[in-house]
C-alpha cells in the first residue's frame, strides 16, 4: 500500500527519464545509501567489513563490468578475472615505478590498461559470437595469468609473481582501518555504478542492446558494430580492472596471478546469471548471493547441525546446498534476482488487491 | 493526392548484378526512384526483391552496376553510411530489439543524430543530457504520429504482431529519412491493420515528403498506393511503369499467372 505511484504525474521528459521515476524508489535508494555510508561503518565489526562487505562491493563492481559486456552488449566472456588481474598488477606497477603517483589515478590507469587489453581480446568478437566467443575469451584468461607469472617484471621480481599492495594514501590520509577501506571502496563503487547506469540508459547503452538483440538491424540503423562491440569490451574491462585493483589493495593485500584464475571468472559469471543478466542492480544482488550464501550456510551447518553430522559430510553439504540453490533459482526465475525484485515491486503496486 | 509533387530522380540504379557464388540473385537490373514518389517492387517469391533493397542500403554489394543517390555515385558502402545519408528501412521478418521498450527502440532509430560520446553519457551532464531530452521530444512526435502512446514503455517482445510492425516503422521514421525502404510492411496483417499501415505510409509520404520504396505482395495495396511499379522475376526486371501499364504487361501476366503452351 505504501508502494503506490498514484498522484505522481510526469510533466516533463526530465522527470520521466530520471533513474528512479517512482518517488518511493528514490526514497528507498537514499535510505540505502545513508545506511551504507553512515550506519554501517559505525556498527559493523571488523569481520563484517573485511570479510563480507568489502569483497561484496569488489565483486559487485566486477560483476557490473561483466554485465555491461554480457548482459547489455550480449558478448559472452570468460576472461573477467584476467582483466581484474591486469587492473591489479597495472595499478601496482604504476604505484611502484612512478614517484608520487596518486592512488586513485593509479586505479584509473589500472582500469585503462585493462580496457586496452580488453579491446585486444575483444577483437575476435567481430567475427564470432556466443559460445565460440566465450572460448576465445578463455585465451585471455590463460594467456594473461601465464604472462603475469612468467614475466617477473610485472611483480617486481618477487617469487611466483606475488605482489603486496602498497599502502593506500590520498592527500596524506592513510586508509588502513577496515572502516576507511570500506568507505573508499563504497565510494568508488557507488560512483562507477551510477556512471554505468547512465551509460546503459543513454545512447551507448541502446547501441549495446541493439547489437545484442539484432545486429543486422542495428547496422542498418547506423550503428557501427565494430566500434560498439569494442567499446563494450573496453568499458567492461575497465570496470573489471578497477575491481581487480580494489581486490588487491582494499581486500586481500597480497595477491598472485593464480588468484585471478578461471574459477574467479566463473564466479563472476554466476553472479550475473543469478543476479540478473542486463541489469545494474542484478550485479549487486548476484554478488551478495554468491558472497553471503556460503557464509550463511557455513554458520548454519556449523552451529545448527554441529555434532549431528560428521565433519567430512558437513563441509560437502554446504557445497551441495549451494549448487542446489543455484539450480532452484534458475528454474524459478531464469532472469535472476533482479527480475524477482521487479516482479515483487509490480505486485506491491497493487497489493492488497489482486488486479 | 494533395499537393504532393513528384520531383527529380534521386536514386538511380544502373545494370545491377548480384551473385552469391554461382547463384545469380539479380541480373542487369536498372531502374530509378524519383523524389517523393511511392515506388513498389513486386514479383513472385525468390524474384530478388529483398536483395534489391539490401543492395540499395549497402547490406549487399553488387558485383556489377552503379548506384547514384542524390547525385553521388557510389561503388561500395556500408549500411551505417547509407543510414547517415538518410536511407532507413524495415524488415520482412520484424527485426526489432526484443529486450528493449518501444521508446528505446525508437530512440535507437535516432542514433546517427546523437553526438555525445560515452564519457559524456556516463556523467550525464551537459550535452548528453540535453541531447537525450531533445531526441526524446522528437521520438514522442513519431509515437504520436503512429498512435502508439499507450505502449511506449512496453517491451516490444510482448506486443502483438501488427503493433510490432508499426513500432518498426516508427524506428525507421525516427531517423527522419529522405528515403524509406519497406520490406513487406503488410505481410501477415488483417484487413484493418493493413488499412492502418496504408494510411501511415501515405501520410509519411504526404506530410514528410519521404520517398518510399516498398515491397508488397498484396496487389490491391500496391496498385492502389504506388506511383510506379517495378516487376522482378528470377532476378530479372520484366516490367516497369505505372500500375496500369504493369497490369497490362504481357510478361508480367505470364510471370504471375503462367502462360498456356
Amino acid at each position: 500500500m505504501l508502494y503506490r505511484e498514484a498522484g505522481q504525474f510526469k510533466s516533463s521528459y526530465t522527470s520521466d527519464q530520471q533513474i528512479f521515476p517512482i518517488r518511493q524508489d528514490r526514497i528507498g535508494i537514499m535510505l540505502l545509501l545513508l545506511v551504507a555510508f553512515v550506519l554501517v561503518p559505525g556498527m559493523a565489526d571488523e569481520y563484517w567489513l573485511k570479510g563480507i562487505l568489502i569483497p561484496f562491493l569488489v565483486f559487485s563492481l566486477a560483476a557490473l563490468g561483466l554485465n555491461i559486456l554480457t548482459g547489455y552488449a550480449g558478448q559472452l566472456s570468460l576472461g573477467s578475472a584476467a582483466f581484474m588481474a591486469v587492473g591489479a598488477f597495472a595499478s601496482y606497477n604504476f604505484m611502484l615505478r612512478i614517484d608520487g603517483m596518486p592512488l586513485l589515478v593509479a586505479f584509473a590507469l589500472g582500469g585503462v590498461m585493462a580496457a586496452l587489453v580488453g579491446i585486444v581480446f575483444g577483437l575476435p568478437s567481430l567475427r564470432i559470437k556466443g559460445f565460440y566467443l566465450a572460448v576465445a575469451t578463455l585465451a585471455a584468461q590463460f594467456f594473461i595469468i601465464w604472462l603475469l607469472t612468467k614475466v617477473s617484471w610485472f611483480s617486481n621480481d618477487s617469487t611466483s609473481g606475488v605482489i603486496s599492495a602498497q599502502e593506500m594514501e590520498i592527500f596524506g590520509y592513510v586508509f588502513d582501518s577496515p572502516e576507511s577501506k570500506y568507505l573508499l571502496v563504497l565510494s568508488i563503487v557507488t560512483v562507477m555504478a551510477l556512471m554505468a547506469k547512465n551509460m546503459v540508459r543513454g545512447a551507448v547503452g541502446r547501441a549495446w542492446m541493439a547489437v545484442r538483440d539484432m545486429d543486422v538491424a542495428a547496422e542498418v540503423i547506423g550503428i557501427r558494430i565494430m566500434h560498439t562491440k569494442l567499446l563494450a569490451f573496453a568499458v567492461s574491462s575497465f570496470y573489471c580492472g578497477v575491481a581487480g585493483a580494489l581486490y588487491a589493495y582494499a581486500y586481500i593485500g597480497t595477491v598472485e596471478p593464480e588468484g585471478f584464475n578461471l574459477d574467479l571468472s566463473f564466479k563472476i559469471l554466476f553472479m550475473i546469471i543469478i543476479g540478473g543478466v542486463g541489469s545494474i542492480s542484478g550485479a549487486f544482488l548476484g554478488s551478495a548471493f554468491i558472497v553471503l550464501l556460503p557464509i550463511f550456510l557455513d554458520v548454519l551447518v556449523q552451529d545448527v547441525f554441529a555434532g549431528l553430522l560428521p565433519p567430512s559430510i558437513a563441509s560437502n553439504l554446504q557445497l551441495m546446498v549451494f549448487g542446489g540453490l543455484i539450480i532452484f533459482f534458475l528454474i524459478v526465475e531464469p532472469h535472476g534476482l533482479a527480475r524477482l525484485w521487479q516482479i515483487t515491486k509490480e505486485k506491491l503496486r497493487l497489493w492488497p488487491f489482486p488486479h | 493526392m494533395s499537393g504532393r509533387k513528384i520531383g527529380e530522380v534521386i536514386l538511380d540504379l544502373q545494370h545491377i548484378s548480384l551473385r552469391f557464388g554461382g547463384v545469380k540473385a539479380l541480373t542487369d537490373i536498372s531502374f530509378d526512384v524519383k523524389e517523393h514518389e511511392i515506388r513498389a517492387i513486386i514479383g513472385p517469391n525468390g524474384a530478388g526483391k529483398s536483395s534489391m533493397l539490401n543492395v540499395i542500403n549497402g547490406v549487399y554489394h553488387p558485383q556489377e552496376g552503379k548506384i547514384t543517390f542524390h547525385g553521388e555515385e557510389r561503388a561500395k558502402m556500408e549500411p551505417h553510411q547509407a543510414a547517415m545519408q538518410g536511407i532507413s528501412r524495415t524488415f520482412q521478418n520484424i527485426a526489432l530489439f526484443k529486450g528493449m521498450s518501444v521508446l528505446d527502440n525508437i530512440m535507437t532509430g535516432r542514433i546517427t543524430k546523437m553526438k555525445a560520446n560515452f564519457l559524456e553519457q556516463a556523467i550525464h551532464l551537459g550535452r548528453a543530457r540535453r541531447e537525450e531530452l531533445a531526441h526524446r521530444a522528437k521520438v514522442e512526435e513519431v509515437i504520436d504520429f503512429l498512435e502508439i502512446q499507450h505502449i511506449r514503455k512496453t517491451p516490444v517482445g510482448r506486443l502483438p504482431y501488427g503493433l510490432q510492425k508499426r513500432v518498426e516503422l516508427g524506428r525507421a521514421l525516427a531517423a527522419e529519412p529522405s528515403m524509406l525502404l519497406l520490406d513487406e510492411p503488410m505481410a501477415g496483417m488483417n484487413v484493418e491493420e493493413k488499412q492502418d499501415m496504408c494510411r501511415f505510409i501515405l501520410d509519411v509520404n504526404d506530410q514528410f515528403g519521404t520517398t518510399i520504396v516498398l515491397i508488397e505482395h498484396d496487389m490491391g495495396v500496391v496498385m492502389d498506393i504506388s506511383d510506379r511499379v517495378v516487376v522482378l522475376d528470377y532476378g530479372k526486371k520484366i516490367g516497369d511503369g505505372t500500375p496500369d501499364e504493369v497490369r497490362n504487361n504481357e510478361e508480367v501476366i505470364s510471370a504471375y499467372l503462367g502462360v498456356s503452351h
